[in-house]
């Protein structure tokens, strides 16, 4: 899974970063609003948001916003949902791909077996 | 994965693509050892579209498939499930049909906030490589999609692959 593999790539990119790994382990023991981060990484709140949106993008993150207050929680099981459910997409697509290449042929012996009839 | 490398012998199991390519769309791509005017049939024909869509491997039994495939027409598939009391149904109509190489349809079991899906047949030296793509109408639509359908599935495979099926 290519798709998979390009999102545990960006997932460690996102996790690179210092700061981005101390506000999961913060996250990781309680929800936080953005601006409760920014202040206790001492970081100005642009700067926290920008951070916040690349663990967001990856799903590491989620967020929500309630009234004024964004608030921020760990998002791994969103990941793994999607990759769960990417999985049993794609299971779904082969058990019909199978069968379909199976009415492809039929069809493709009748259309020759037409054809040589026509000569 | 890389559907593009389409240049197997035909014995060997082509090679299949699935991904979430943006917020709203999910798209999978596979090549077919058949000319598009063969694999248009197979989608479009409501006898043969029946014999692949709803695959026996996973355990759903067809009762019904009705294939009205111009613009405008509609389409629906009643199947069931072991586990389900009620019979379910995919449905939904036809936005664009053009012969062998485009279908459009809607995807209606869900209400009104159904995907769109496209699918593109496109000749490549004698097969054909199909592109599906579903647009879901929101970041919110598709996350709702795979969730619904991705949690437990050893405990409660069955059920859980009927929310998949109706959300796919």
């Amino acid at each position: 899974m290519v798709q998979y593999a390009a999102r545990l790539d960006a997932s460690f990119a996102a996790l690179s970063d210092a700061t981005r790994r101390g506000v999961l382990e913060q996250l990781a023991c309680a929800e936080s609003s953005i601006t409760d981060l920014a202040d206790k990484f001492r970081m100005t709140l642009t700067g926290m948001k920008k951070h916040v949106a690349v663990l967001e993008r990856v799903g590491l993150v989620t967020t929500e916003k309630v009234g004024r207050v964004r608030t921020c929680k760990l998002g791994l099981r969103r990941l793994e949902e999607e990759v769960m459910w990417i999985e049993r997409y794609r299971q779904l697509w082969d058990a019909r791909f199978d069968e379909l290449d199976k009415v492809v042929e039929e069809l493709k012996r009748k259309e020759r077996a037409n054809e040589r009839r026509k000569k | 994965m890389n559907a593009g490398r389409s240049s197997q012998a035909s014995h060997v199991k082509h090679r299949m693509s699935v991904e979430r390519r943006s917020e709203r769309e999910l798209v999978v791509t596979r090549t077919v050892d058949a000319p598009p005017h063969i694999v248009f049939e197979a989608w479009t024909k409501a006898e043969l579209f029946q014999r692949w869509w709803v695959p026996k491997s996973f355990g759903l039994d067809l009762l019904s498939c009705e294939l009205d495939v111009r613009v405008g027409g509609t389409y629906r598939l009643v199947f069931r499930h072991p586990s389900a009391p009620e019979p379910m149904a995919f449905h939904g109509r036809y936005l664009d049909v053009t012969p062998p190489s485009r279908l459009v349809w809607t995807n209606e079991e869900a209400g009104g906030d159904g995907q769109v899906t496209t699918v593109t047949f496109e000749a490549s030296a004698g097969q054909t490589h199909l592109v599906i793509h579903d647009l879901y109408p929101s970041k919110e639509a598709l996350d709702e999609a795979m969730s619904s359908g991705s949690t437990n599935w050893n405990d409660e495979t069955f059920d859980q692959l009927d929310e998949f099926l109706a959300s796919a």
